[in-house]
């Protein structure tokens, strides 16, 4: 049986909850608070790293309901009666004593409080909300905003700070409030459609069936509808999304064929729908999947990938294990959607890439098309972010404008050097696959990478010429030469070079790029020298404008190892010519080192051919 | 002066073409048994003969000078003679008349006959021919091999009957003696859309060996190697296509019928094979061809299937018969994505040429020829067919880049010839490492230097993206 969850291998452990120590979990700092004989015997806080742990001694006034550190572990504030809130400073060189607030709506309870920042919380009671600013130096709190408004209960997504309030009799009108930075606001309300209306009218919308949750960077609530005898017979996930402004909309609705009792978690943005009758079922959202794993009675599970076992003092981070879900997807685009938005996808999506490139049936290049197109949108999306980044910082701080973010490199982000030592070199060096099939698939990435205006990395042309080269196929490396496939650069107009001996058209694709990467004169010289083209490379190297800085011994150098006099004497009156022009006189430098060639050039001619240095 | 009075010009003529084998018929009395093919065939036996023994002659005398390298060519005033032996003792002979000028005289005498002997008819033409001959039937040792000499001749005759009449001397050019191969200009990406579809297509009909791809009769890509490409190009473009668009121009039998595959319209069809894939009839046989291998030669189906302006040659081992289904499947799988690509292909060719702008006569005209990839372009043929010739410039001019091109064949080295033509223009040749460049130049008042750097202007504009040598 394959397994697509499990929990992390290393979870936070705490004391286990007894009749002598109370254990909290507070889902915005993921902290597990373990409260001994209410905080007088100790209170240890662990969090999901050390960092994040703290252990105290508080007194013991009475049971303790809800504790809760600020962000950053600044304040702390405990909840041990329905009217009021304590707190206690824990930033250094404040005063350390408890004090008090009390909720200022009379009669009504406090049925909880939720940090917004550092210093800010607001106060849920039945009869509204109160939202506070706490004053650590002056040990008091100050009132921003309050709202009256009747509450039945409360749920609050600490990565949005936004609250969510059950309203109405039978509780399913839920009002949400946005928290920034000392305002709250008021977002518009919206109604969950209950399965059944009850009459008369009752509570029928159970805090336990809501769950806030941020897939994809948007927030959604997500309501686990019960199945009735009337409608549907099964239970449902329905989820709403709920932006930031507008109206809330009902977007998508999981089923889950099965009835029970279920329990909700986000893992990767992916949703995760706990059965509790000893199965985990597992939802992706878009693509319903279920499937069996054990599953404890005891655990408690928390937003948004949480599950807690307070009678074993586990806390464990659920994980999705992507390899075995590969298998699960037969449409390979949408399996790598579905990759693409993973956490830890890259390997898996590479060994992917390399399990289609493996298969033998026909019809894979359409799909190999697809896999690599999906990779390089991603990989472009990503190029772009940098680019625009590196500009926004070349061009310095613009006013009024936040200093630029540096885009995050996701595993998702597949390069072409990933993809060369991965997949794409280990597939060519596999036995038994066709040339033709090989040649197809890089042609197929390059493509991929064009489309995309993706700059192709040379390591891949290698791979190309290597692959051509092993299997002689020198007349389809033209073409791709000729229609300028392969870009031109100097380390590929050097391997052509390399080919000359085995493919001698080599030599003239060579010369073609150098002459149009338009840096590469001296190259084009030293090719043109070692074929013996020494009036060719001096026509050319003057035709570029670059005759008086070339070095006159190489040239003659070469002139000399033709054996051809006359070509000796042209080339050699040439650069007598040349040093007239430049310094007034034939001669050369001793610098130029051609001693030697004026020497021979004696021999040859006798004296008087030389240039006479003219007389002023 | 009365019409009757006026020159009157002819142009070449095949005269005899034919194919002997000196070591067949070697007894007296049996000397035409050394003749596999003759044209015109109505000729007398004894002609014949004797015009075979002729050839016989002058290579065997020609051979005592130079053993290894015979007589290529006998010209005399009247006509010249082509001999070519592409296999050991199979010769290919072309006897072509020389154009002539008649002038007519006064007083009823006959009238004077002028030959003109420099005209470009190039012994290319009988590789050429066997090449072509080559790609259809195999060699000449396959086919003896196959079936004797009987079937050789059966399969000459059949050949050359359709071939000779595809050989048109008045319209040769330097361009056929090149016998290159135009390449269609495209981007990038077009390129690379076309690659995929090449390789999709070969991977989901895995029979297909080999697969090449035109678009206005201009290739794009070969699987093929390039010496069988030259000739399957030279096919193609000489004699497949024409005999296809010439009724497309005519309007008849229109191909602009769309074919409905699946909900996808198509333009699409078999130029060789099946007319009509839905005729209950129809037959699916489809010419076959040799191409070189490693080691010999192999046989090939040739499908060619076209939508739009864009063909594409498909190659299957002949071993495999092939069914209507497959042929079916091709066209349900090739027709779609083909016209697809020919739509694409012929929207980025406009927009490339928009981007240009719009095409001013230029002062020149070129052709030019690389020998490394066979790449031929030249502005100054309009329509190059092989019934059909438009080229833009004088015949004289055209003269004198066939002369040019017979000195660069003489020498190896680079070299620029520069031409003052009779009327004004300048002609000029640069031959740089493989290359060759023939421009023609209409600046009747330039010098010698003005002509040199006109040429080089050229070269940096046109040529700037290939190493051409000052």
């Amino acid at each position: 049986m394959e397994h697509y969850l499990e929990l992390c291998e290393n979870p936070v452990q705490f004391e286990n909850a007894s009749s002598v120590n109370n254990v909290f979990f507070d889902e915005a700092n993921k902290q597990v608070f373990a409260v001994r004989s209410g905080g007088a015997t100790g209170v240890v806080v662990k969090g999901p790293d050390d960092k994040s742990s703290v252990a105290f001694r508080m007194d013991d006034r009475g049971e303790v309901k809800c504790i809760k550190f600020s962000i950053g572990n600044k304040i702390l504030a405990v909840q041990r009666t329905l009217k009021s809130v304590d707190f206690i400073n824990f930033i250094p060189d404040y005063p350390h004593t408890e004090f008090t607030q009390e909720c200022k709506t009379k009669n009504a309870s406090v049925l909880g409080f939720c940090w917004t920042s550092w210093n800010e919380l607001v106060f849920i009671t039945d009869q509204g909300i109160e939202f506070y600013q706490v004053l650590p130096d002056k040990r008091s709190l100050k009132q921003l905003k309050s709202q009256s408004i009747n509450v039945n209960w409360y749920q609050f997504c600490p990565e949005t700070a936004v609250l969510l309030l059950s309203t109405t009799v039978q509780g399913n009108v839920l009002q949400p409030f946005a928290f920034k930075s000392g305002t709250m606001s008021k977002m518009s309300k919206f109604e969950i459609e209950l399965p059944v209306v009850p009459k008369p009218a009752k509570l029928s919308l159970s805090e336990r069936d809501i769950a806030m949750a941020t897939i994809y960077g948007q927030m959604f609530v997500m309501y686990l509808k019960h199945h009735s005898r009337t409608n549907s017979p099964t239970a449902e996930v329905v989820l709403y999304h709920l932006p930031r402004e507008g109206v809330c909309k009902k977007t998508h609705v999981l089923k889950l064929n099965t009835t029970g009792k279920f329990a909700l978690n986000i893992v990767d943005n992916l949703v995760v729908v706990h059965h509790q009758s000893s199965q985990v079922g597992l939802y992706y959202l878009y693509l319903p999947l279920v499937f069996d794993t054990l599953y404890s009675s005891s655990w408690s599970v928390f937003q948004p990938d949480i599950i807690i076992s307070a009678s074993e003092g586990y806390l464990w981070y659920l994980q999705v294990k992507l390899p075995p879900t590969v298998n699960l997807l037969q449409d390979k685009g949408k399996l790598m959607d579905f990759l693409l938005r993973r956490r830890e996808c890259k390997m898996v999506i590479l060994s992917v890439c390399s399990q289609i490139l493996q298969g033998g049936e026909k019809g894979r290049l359409p799909i190999v098309a697809t896999v690599f197109d999906k990779l390089n949108q991603v990989y472009k999306e990503y190029l772009e972010a940098e680019q625009s980044y590196t500009a926004a910082v070349e061009s310095g701080p613009s006013r009024g404008s936040a200093a630029p973010k540096r885009p995050v490199r996701t595993q998702a982000v597949v390069d072409q050097s990933d993809m060369y030592t991965h997949v794409l070199s280990p597939f060519t060096e596999r036995k038994g696959v066709s040339h033709k099939f090989i040649i197809a698939v890089l042609m197929e990435y390059i493509r991929s990478l064009n489309q995309f205006q993706i700059t192709v990395q040379h390591f891949l042309y290698e791979l190309v010429i290597k692959t051509l080269v092993q299997h002689g196929r020198f007349y389809m490396l033209h073409q791709f030469l000729q229609y300028h496939v392969l870009s031109d650069s100097k380390p590929l107009a050097c391997l052509l070079l390399s080919l000359e001996s085995t493919y001698a058209p080599a030599h003239q694709l060579s010369l073609d790029m150098l002459k149009r990467l338009s840096t590469a004169n001296d190259e084009i010289v030293e090719v043109l020298l070692s074929k013996q083209q020494v009036l060719g490379a001096l026509r050319f190297i003057r035709s570029v404008g670059g005759h008086d800085n070339v070095s006159s011994r190489k040239f003659l150098d070469a002139a000399r190892q033709t054996g051809d006099q006359m070509l000796f004497y042209t080339v050699f009156r040439s650069f007598q010519q040349r040093n007239q022009r430049l310094r007034g006189s034939p001669g050369f430098n001793p610098g130029e080192h051609c001693e030697e060639h004026v020497v021979h050039f004696k021999q040859l001619f006798g004296d008087q051919a030389l240039i006479k240095p003219s007389t002023v | 002066m009365a019409s009757g009075m006026q020159e009157k010009q002819y142009t070449p003529s095949l005269l005899n073409f034919f194919v002997y084998n000196p070591t067949f018929g070697q007894k007296e009395g049996e000397e035409e048994k050394k003749i596999l093919f003759y044209h015109p065939s109505d000729v007398e036996k004894n002609e014949k003969i004797r015009n075979v023994g002729l050839c016989e002659a002058i290579v065997q005398f020609t051979r005592t000078f130079c053993p290894t390298k015979p007589a290529k060519s006998l010209h005399t005033q009247k006509n010249r003679q082509f001999f070519f032996e592409p296999e050991d003792n199979f010769w290919i002979v072309m006897v072509v008349r020389n154009p002539m000028i008649e002038k007519p005289n006064k007083d009823g005498k006959p009238p004077t006959v002028e030959y003109q002997e420099e005209e470009i008819i190039d012994p290319l033409l009988t590789l050429i021919t066997f090449l072509v001959l080559q790609l259809f039937n195999g060699t000449f040792g396959r086919q003896m091999e196959a079936g004797g000499v009987e079937l050789l001749i059966q399969k000459l005759e059949k050949f050359f009957y359709r071939y000779l009449q595809t050989l048109h001397l008045q319209s040769c050019d330097l361009l056929d003696v090149f016998g290159g191969i135009s390449f269609f200009p495209l981007d990038k990406m077009t390129y690379l859309k076309i690659q995929s579809f090449v390789n999709r297509v070969e991977e989901s009909l895995s029979l297909i060996k080999y697969t090449a791809f035109l678009y206005n009769d201009q290739l794009i890509w070969s699987g093929l190697e390039q010496d069988d490409m030259r000739i399957l190009y030279k096919y193609l473009t000489t004699s497949l296509f024409p005999r296809h668009s010439e009724p497309e121009l005519a309007g008849r039998d229109s191909p602009l019928r769309p074919e409905v595959a699946g909900n996808l319209l198509h333009y699409g069809r078999f130029l060789t094979g099946p007319t009509n894939l839905k005729d209950p009839e129809a037959k699916f046989r489809f010419p076959k061809i040799f191409v070189s291998t490693e080691d010999g030669y192999e046989e090939l189906h040739l499908i060619v299937y076209k939508a739009m302006s864009a063909a594409a040659c498909f190659m299957i081992s002949a071993s495999v018969e092939l069914t209507r289904d497959f042929c079916e499947q091709l066209d349900g799988l090739v027709g779609p994505q083909l016209t697809l690509l020919a739509s694409d292909i012929c929207e980025q060719f406009t927009v490339n040429r928009r981007i240009s702008g719009p095409e001013k006569e230029p002062q020149f005209k070129f052709i030019y020829f690389n020998h490394m990839n066979l790449a031929e372009k030249s502005t100054i043929h309009m329509r190059k067919t092989a019934s059909v010739c438009l080229t833009s410039v004088h015949p004289d001019l055209m003269k004198i880049l066939g002369d040019i091109n017979c000195d660069f064949a003489r020498v190896d080295e680079d070299e620029e010839i520069i031409v003052k033509a009779m009327t004004d223009y300048w002609v000029v040749g640069k031959k740089s490492d493989q290359r060759e460049l023939y421009v023609i130049l209409n600046q009747k008042n330039a010098n010698l230097i003005e002509v040199n750097e006109e040429v080089k202007r050229l070269c940096a504009t046109q040529f700037n993206n290939i190493f051409f040598l000052d």
